[in-house]
């Protein structure tokens, strides 16, 4: 296939791009047997030297779902048929990964207390919610709310380690789809996209654990929140906000580039009180 | 796959498309609220209705015949422009409301004055069209400018007479239908007794009176108790041509619903459900997205319904639920380009159907501004594309063809170099003649049978 020298919207390269490889491998539903000759890979297939395995596909596209779910929290509103249709999508690919036992081996490997046959809820895959001890394999995220009265949000400080300091109730309202408060949903997720990306980029093939591997879990770990003693430079300009804020209720993790005017005023305010 | 031109009425096969007249801007001065969102023929073809991405409404008219200036007949010219909506920001919720035109519905005439519902994404307005051509002149109070008289210097008393003046068009909001819905709304349709109408979100599908505004009667909900049971969203819904108590709603999965205004209030329970059993050999990740119904139109005789989803579109009757009755490809050949597309969001993409006036021509538009037209009765179907440069006035389309290796012919255009960016969503068909309307981004196409042209 040939690239067209016009200018426009050109979608694929090369024949071996891994975009391209992910249209044919899903092309006609091809479960398990990619390289049987079906006829129309047949053509397309023709020149590849290696053909990155079906889970490695199946991954990458469970991968960029879970990127789009956490985008549309970006929008101005979501579009909700596209969020519910991914979210399908997502479920989907879970449910096969589970008849599969590949969700099984990951749990198993991440904690013994896996529960391995709830799937994630699209609550969870777009507030992302990592519940303690459950490896819930969906990005963790914080939700940086501007409200510092809002306790709404503790509920998503979960901790990633054992050590549970905190276990709000679900927030039912914080929801991919609801609108009613979607203050939550509109928080700066960028810190969690960054972890994403991330981990997507280093990520070794059927390592689905590795997704989550980067994640410090002593971004979740509250009482290091609500101290304020945070090491990692990660936190940037939020440490900042850490040492005021006398109500931790967000998790400090969000890259606050995007929000640092509003840090300021904040701040002034909690110094000046 | 023939390349013959369709779209004739019964009879007459074959049609001549040329482009009649092109509206809009060049490429280069193309701003976001110029983008036509949504494109409407009122129910005789006399007016055209556009909306936009920045809340204008834009009303075009098609010019008498007249003996004395052959040229001008069945012209579109701009009758109208007006603002619908403006950006709202909801400040409970911290969310933009986009003033983007999402459905524009004419109201079938019943005096001098026109009347259209236009609709962003939360509020309903119907909007009357009024023509002032003459005024009245010769009061007995008021001089010419309006102001009072002095009494002492009436001495006569006279009945004021209608005098001629320029033509004005006059546009006022009549109705704003608000607060009716928390999601955003995809569709509206008026039902046939001309005294109500339907909207829709992606939850909910709400009845209204036209002259009702404080109030609407909900009549599907299909929001889940608990949101996060959510897997189905309502895509399109309409009214009936004919019967004032059936409506259809098509869904996310690829599914129509027929429901009975008579059988209960809450249509939660369809009367009929239309749904393709899946094909398990085309299955894959992305088989729900592609099903899912972005489209549907009544037949004008009520008969058929028309749906469009991905890469279809399908008849189908009203007495078979099991399955279409017809099938027709858009674009297959982007079936095995599922994944890139659906990483570029245009898996997403809503395309729009039309049937023509008499029901045996289909329309709908594709990427790389192609629009395709589906003649049921040969089943011939036809490419054809809405661009400037291919676009001579009173030249005949030359039809396109997109080729997926093999062979390739002169002209043809090879699956990877489709602009995708250039997406033709809405169309629409003159209600009796051969004339359609096109929108490809910023600009309007109309497009007329070489024939009916030449008539004139």
């Amino acid at each position: 296939m040939e690239t067209d020298d016009r200018e426009g919207n050109r979608m694929w390269e090369e024949d071996s791009s891994p975009k391209h490889l992910l249209d044919t491998m899903f092309a006609r539903g091809i479960k398990r047997k990619c390289f049987d000759g079906e006829e129309d890979i047949e053509g397309t297939l023709a020149g590849f030297k290696s053909v990155p395995s079906y889970n490695l596909q199946r991954q990458s596209l469970l991968d960029m779902s879970l990127v789009k779910l956490q985008l549309c929290h970006m929008l101005v509103e979501p579009n909700l048929c596209r969020s519910v249709l991914i979210a399908n999508t997502v479920r989907q690919i879970q449910e096969e990964m589970t008849q599969d036992g590949t969700w099984q081996v990951i749990n198993a490997q991440n904690t013994g207390q896996a529960s391995l046959d709830r799937l994630v809820s699209s609550d969870i895959l777009c507030r992302s919610t990592k519940e303690q001890g459950e490896g819930k394999l969906v990005p963790s995220y914080s939700s940086f709310s501007k409200d510092f009265e809002d306790i709404q949000s503790q509920d998503i400080i979960s901790d990633l380690s054992t050590v549970a300091s905190v276990q709000a109730p679900r927030n039912p309202q914080s929801n991919v789809w609801e609108m009613e408060n979607p203050q939550e949903n509109r928080g700066n997720f960028q810190k969690s996209l960054d972890q994403i990306f991330e981990t997507l980029e280093n990520k070794n093939p059927n390592s689905v654990e590795d997704l989550f591997s980067d994640v410090d879990n002593s971004y979740y770990d509250l009482d290091t929140v609500l101290t304020g003693m945070m090491s990692n430079t990660k936190m940037g300009h939020c440490d900042v906000l850490e040492s005021f804020s006398s109500q931790t209720t967000t998790n400090s993790n969000s890259n606050c580039k995007s929000d640092i005017n509003e840090l300021d005023h904040i701040v002034e305010i909690l110094v000046e009180s | 796959m023939s390349q013959k031109p369709v779209g004739g009425p019964p009879g007459e096969e074959e049609v001549d498309w040329c482009l009649y007249q092109l509206n809009g801007t060049t490429e280069f001065e193309v701003s976001e609220a110029d983008i036509i969102s949504t494109v409407e023929f009122n129910h005789t073809g006399e007016l055209l209705a556009t909306g936009d991405k920045g809340g204008r409404v834009v009303i075009f008219q098609r010019e008498p015949e007249s003996k004395n200036e052959p040229h001008s007949q069945g012209e579109y010219n701009v009758y109208s422009t007006f603002q619908s909506h403006e950006p709202e920001f909801d400040y409970l919720k911290s969310l933009e409301i986009e003033e983007k035109i999402n459905k524009i519905k004419w109201l079938p005439q019943q005096n001098a004055a026109h009347s259209l519902l236009s609709t962003n994404d939360k509020t309903i307005k119907l909007w009357k069209v009024t023509e002032r051509d003459k005024r009245p002149e010769g009061y007995n109070l008021k001089d010419e400018e309006g102001k009072l008289k002095d009494l002492s210097t009436v001495t006569s008393l006279q009945v004021p007479v209608l005098k001629p003046m320029d033509l004005m068009v006059e546009v006022s909001p009549r109705r704003i239908f608000a607060n009716g819905h928390t999601y955003h709304i995809n569709s509206i349709s008026v039902n046939s007794d001309c005294e109500t109408y339907m909207s829709a979100d992606d939850l909910r599908i709400n009845l209204w009176h036209l002259a009702i505004t404080d109030r609407s009667f909900n009549i599907v909900d299909i929001k889940p108790a608990n949101m996060e049971d959510l897997t189905e969203v309502i895509t399109a819904s309409e009214f009936h041509p004919n019967h004032c108590n059936l409506f259809v709603y098509s869904s996310s999965k690829g599914s129509l619903r027929l429901c009975d205004m008579r059988a209960s209030a809450l249509c939660d329970k369809h009367s009929k459900l239309f749904e393709e059993p899946e094909d398990p050999s085309n299955r894959s990740f992305f088989s729900e997205i592609i099903s899912s119904v972005s489209d549907v139109k009544f037949s004008h005789s009520g008969r058929f319904m028309l749906t469009r989803d991905y890469l279809t579109v399908k008849v189908w009757d009203l007495n078979m639920e099991t399955k279409p009755i017809e099938t027709y490809q858009v674009h297959d050949y982007l079936r095995s380009k599922l994944c890139s597309l659906y990483e570029n969001d245009c898996i997403f993409d809503k395309f729009e159907c039309a049937w023509n006036g008499s029901d045996s021509v289909i329309m709908t538009g594709a990427y790389n501004n192609f629009f395709r037209m589906f003649d049921r009765n040969t089943k011939r179907d036809v490419t054809l594309e809405a661009s400037r440069e291919s676009s001579k006035p009173r030249a005949i389309l030359k039809p396109r063809r997109v080729c997926v290796g093999g062979k390739r012919r002169k002209d043809d255009i090879s699956v990877d170099s489709l602009d995708f960016t250039k997406k033709i969503l809405h169309t629409a068909w003159h209600p009796a003649e051969n004339i359609i309307a096109i929108a490809a981004t910023n600009n309007l196409y109309i497009f007329q049978d070489k024939v009916n042209s030449e008539m004139h």
